[in-house]
């Protein structure tokens, strides 16, 4: 208190000023810190790679299979089946329940091949019209699935989360697994009724979250919980009763690509490339609401409406996965984090990085799958994404630092 | 105090308040961190009074359930002035900032802020006019510092476009908080004064002409709470930015800010400069604290002692003696209620500065010199018949010849120096 330490007092009060003035000064003409960073030329090159291994991951597994095929041969039918587009119709068809309509892509293309590779006859039929539209569908619903849990885990910001988190697989399962039990025979096959179970389920929770126009991400999740396990009590009792379709159900809720045609894909693709490419808008935005809502508010995010839109948008597609595949387990979960390992957290770069690596991480657990390598004969893939997931996932968890999403 | 007993110290009061108030005229220009064109220039002026507020709270009420955070609340900020909030826990001063930053939305009344109702504005128009440093920030840890700063640049970006002013914003705002060479580091990596900083740049990024701070020292190491509000006291008079910050540390609140806004209980008590708002009983009614408010020697600023408010004197006390001991008790016994007297004190002793602080009537003579007759005939003028205590500066002892107060409070004095 003493009006000697007043002087000093003051000296260390402008110092710390003027030590920001000249920090200031300095890191101006030090040349820009930020230069060579542009998250969309990271997510350009990381997806580049990424597609490469795709690629590769594709081709080596078309060459797997009851008959043999080399490299050259396979890669001469794949590129053989290149085609472009020529005349494309879609056509939306709408399914009414409840007041509301789904829309149902009808996609009729009429397609042109560009080469005409001389190959092996035999070789590229079991290539285009077996291995092709399997590996093509496995590349989709990966690619899917991979894209809602990036956006999930984000939105929820939870590591726990995963594209079905708000009850889209429990509901396709559902729809699924009541065609079958009750031999519900009727225009539309088990993929639609599946996709109309999972969109609903999904519109449900969060009607059942919604109150006052603000949707909680907690109770979102717990309402997601509970009705997954309401919806689990339906598909067993379904079970019970399902008679001879029982085995037919359990394979189907377990995930497989096993009836994969190209039409599927034709369907499918569309739906989680247009998803995925709306999510992508939003990457930013996502980025931002890791922060907390009230956070990504003051920044300028309509929160409530960003919300909405990227549940109703990858609930779509996670529903246009499963309903193709299945209850595809963990590829939603575990892929994200394996590429959040790799590129970071910034959703402009993850969001891509894990899409792609989604579809990559498919093709070769459906490729497993499909040789049943371990176990003498065909496996459906949910089994094998589980057991080859969970161990390189702790594997990882071991191996790298993991703090948070 | 009674006017008979001023007697003949009356005659030395006015050279006690004019030093006094050349001191608070010195504030303005030696202080350092208040040397703005706006700084005091509200002093007399209620808040509605100025001329062109850019942060506009008028009449705002705020309840939860059935309790009412905010009541009726009015408070305006104008450009290139920094307005700290105060009061205690559960005051309503998060509630105040939420209302401004369009997170919540108030019951009745209205912000507005550059002219624009906050109700009526986007998230996206709210957050370019005015930027948030929020309490505590789950500041994404993996992301490096330069993006997370870049999520400032949010409200300019397009959906499919990116703002083409984002780079030289964001490079402004890391130079500006002297986070430039963090740049690549992640945030998780830095310390709590470091991330604080991160936040603050990222709040600069968003180039508002306004900035709410929700207790941006709470966590922070003393050399981080002073660099924090020093920056904003900078942006506040360089950029002409309207800033309002809930601060817990009055002393800080007092220093930095052009003006204080005390809020209890989801009211205004009120609105001025420092030295006009924070006052003994002012700060009894927001903080239910006893406390001595002084002037710091170093920056010139209010500077409040609060004591917990467990004694209440009612009484007089003489206080003799000099020095740190003496000035020590002046405080103790003022903030405790008592209508306390001092000297003979030297001149310029840091017990005579206190008590002038604490508009003690005190006997002063000059320094290294002997008591001379006026001074004497002051102290002897002293009636102590009318005191209850005299007091030594050092130990609280009840002096030959004072006059015994109700015994039932004879304790008092020895629990306050305990």
């Amino acid at each position: 208190m003493g009006t000697a330490t007043s002087t000093d007092g003051d000296r260390s009060g402008g110092s710390a000023d003027a030590e920001s003035v000249a920090g200031a000064a300095g890191e101006s003409t030090a040349g820009s810190p930020l230069a060579g960073r542009r998250p969309w030329v990271r997510a350009a090159v990381w997806s580049a790679a990424l597609a490469v291994v795709l690629v590769v991951t594709a081709l080596a597994s078309a060459t797997v299979g009851p008959v043999s095929l080399d490299l050259p041969t396979v890669a001469k039918a794949a590129v053989n089946a290149v085609g472009v587009p020529t005349s494309v119709g879609v056509s939306v068809g709408g399914l009414s329940a409840f007041g509301l309509t789904i829309p149902v892509p009808n996609v009729r293309a009429e397609y042109t091949y560009l080469f005409d590779l001389p190959v092996d006859r035999t070789g590229e039929v079991i290539v285009r019209r077996i291995r092709l539209p399997r590996i093509a569908l496995a590349a989709v619903v990966g690619f899917a699935l991979a894209a809602a849990g990036t956006v999930m885990q984000g939105f929820f910001r939870n590591p726990m989360a995963d594209p079905s988190i708000i009850g889209v697989s429990s509901g396709a399962a559902v729809g699924a697994v009541a065609t079958m039990a009750l031999s519900i025979t009727g225009p539309f096959g088990l993929q639609l009724s599946a996709f109309c179970g999972a969109v609903l389920t999904a519109f449900a929770v969060y009607l059942i979250a919604t109150e006052g126009g603000r949707t909680p991400v907690a109770t979102l999740l717990l309402a997601g919980v509970a009705v997954q396990t309401f919806l689990g009590a339906v598909t067993s009792y379904l079970l019970l009763h399902a008679g001879q379709d029982l085995e037919r159900a359990i394979y189907w809720l377990m995930g497989n690509l096993d009836n994969a045609a190209w039409d599927e894909v034709a369907v499918t693709a569309p739906v989680a490339v247009g998803g995925f490419i709306v999510l992508l808008a939003y990457a930013r935005d996502l980025n931002v609401l890791l922060l907390g809502e009230e956070e990504a508010h003051t920044l300028g995010i309509e929160v409530e409406r960003t919300k909405r839109i990227l549940l109703a948008v990858s609930s779509v597609v996670t529903a246009a996965a499963v309903a193709v595949a299945g209850v595809i387990g963990f590829v939603g979960l575990v892929v994200p984090h394996m590429l959040r390992l790799v590129v970071g957290p910034d959703h402009r770069v993850l969001l891509p990085a894990s899409a792609i690596g989604g579809a990559a991480f498919l093709v070769a657990t459906d490729t497993v799958a499909r040789v049943g390598a371990f176990a003498g004969g065909p496996l459906p893939v949910g089994i094998v994404t589980a057991a080859l997931g969970a161990p390189f996932f702790l594997y990882l968890l071991r191996t790298r630092e993991v703090h948070s999403l | 105090m009674s006017p008979d007993l001023l007697g003949p110290l009356a005659a030395l009061l006015p050279a006690v308040e004019s030093d006094e108030s050349e001191r608070t005229a010195a504030d303005r220009t030696s202080n350092g961190a208040k040397t703005g064109a706006n700084a005091g220039a509200d002093t007399d002026s209620p808040p509605d009074a100025t001329a062109d507020p850019l942060v506009d709270v008028r009449d705002v009420t705020v309840s939860y359930g059935e309790n009412a955070v905010l009541n009726d609340v009015s408070l305006s900020v104008a450009p290139g002035e920094f307005v700290g909030l105060v009061g205690r826990n559960g005051a309503g001063k998060t509630t105040l900032l939420k209302a401004i930053n369009g997170v919540s939305t108030p019951d009745s009344g209205t912000v507005r802020i550059d002219g624009a109702a906050v109700g009526d504005l986007s998230a996206r128009e709210t957050s370019r006019r005015v930027a948030t440093v929020p309490q505590d920030t789950t500041l994404a840890f993996e992301f490096t510092v330069a993006d997370a700063v870049e999520m400032g640049r949010t409200p300019y970006h397009g959906r499919l476009s990116t703002d083409p002013d984002a780079t030289a914003a964001v490079e402004r705002a890391l130079a500006r908080t002297d986070t430039a060479r963090f740049a690549d580091r992640t945030v998780g990596s830095l310390s709590g004064g470091e991330r604080q900083r991160v936040v603050l740049a990222r709040a600069l990024a968003q180039e508002t002409p306004a900035l709410v701070l929700d207790e941006p020292t709470a966590s922070l190491d003393v050399n981080h709470q002073v660099r924090t509000l020093a920056l904003v006291r900078d942006l506040v008079e360089s950029e002409g930015t309207a800033a309002l910050a809930a601060i817990h540390d009055l002393d800080l609140a007092a220093r930095f800010c052009d003006r204080i806004a005390v809020l209890a209980d989801g009211d205004c008590l009120a609105v001025g400069p420092p030295d006009e708002v924070l006052t003994r009983d002012r700060l009894r009614t927001a903080f239910d604290a006893d406390a001595a408010v002084l002037s710091n020697p170093v920056t010139r600023a209010p500077t409040v002692t609060p004591f917990p408010s467990t004694v209440a004197l009612d009484c007089a006390v003489h206080v003799a003696g000099s020095g740190p001991a003496a000035a020590g008790t002046l405080a103790t016994l003022s903030a405790a209620g008592a209508t306390v007297t001092a000297g003979v004190l030297p001149a310029g002793d840091v017990a005579a500065a206190v008590a002038a602080d604490l508009g003690v009537e005190t006997v002063t003579a000059p320094p290294f010199a002997l008591i001379d007759a006026e001074a004497e005939a002051a102290t002897s003028g002293v009636d102590a018949a009318a005191f209850d205590r005299f007091v030594d500066g050092v130990s609280v002892e009840r002096t030959e010849g004072a006059r015994p107060s109700d015994d039932d409070e004879g304790v008092d004095l020895d629990e306050l120096f305990g």
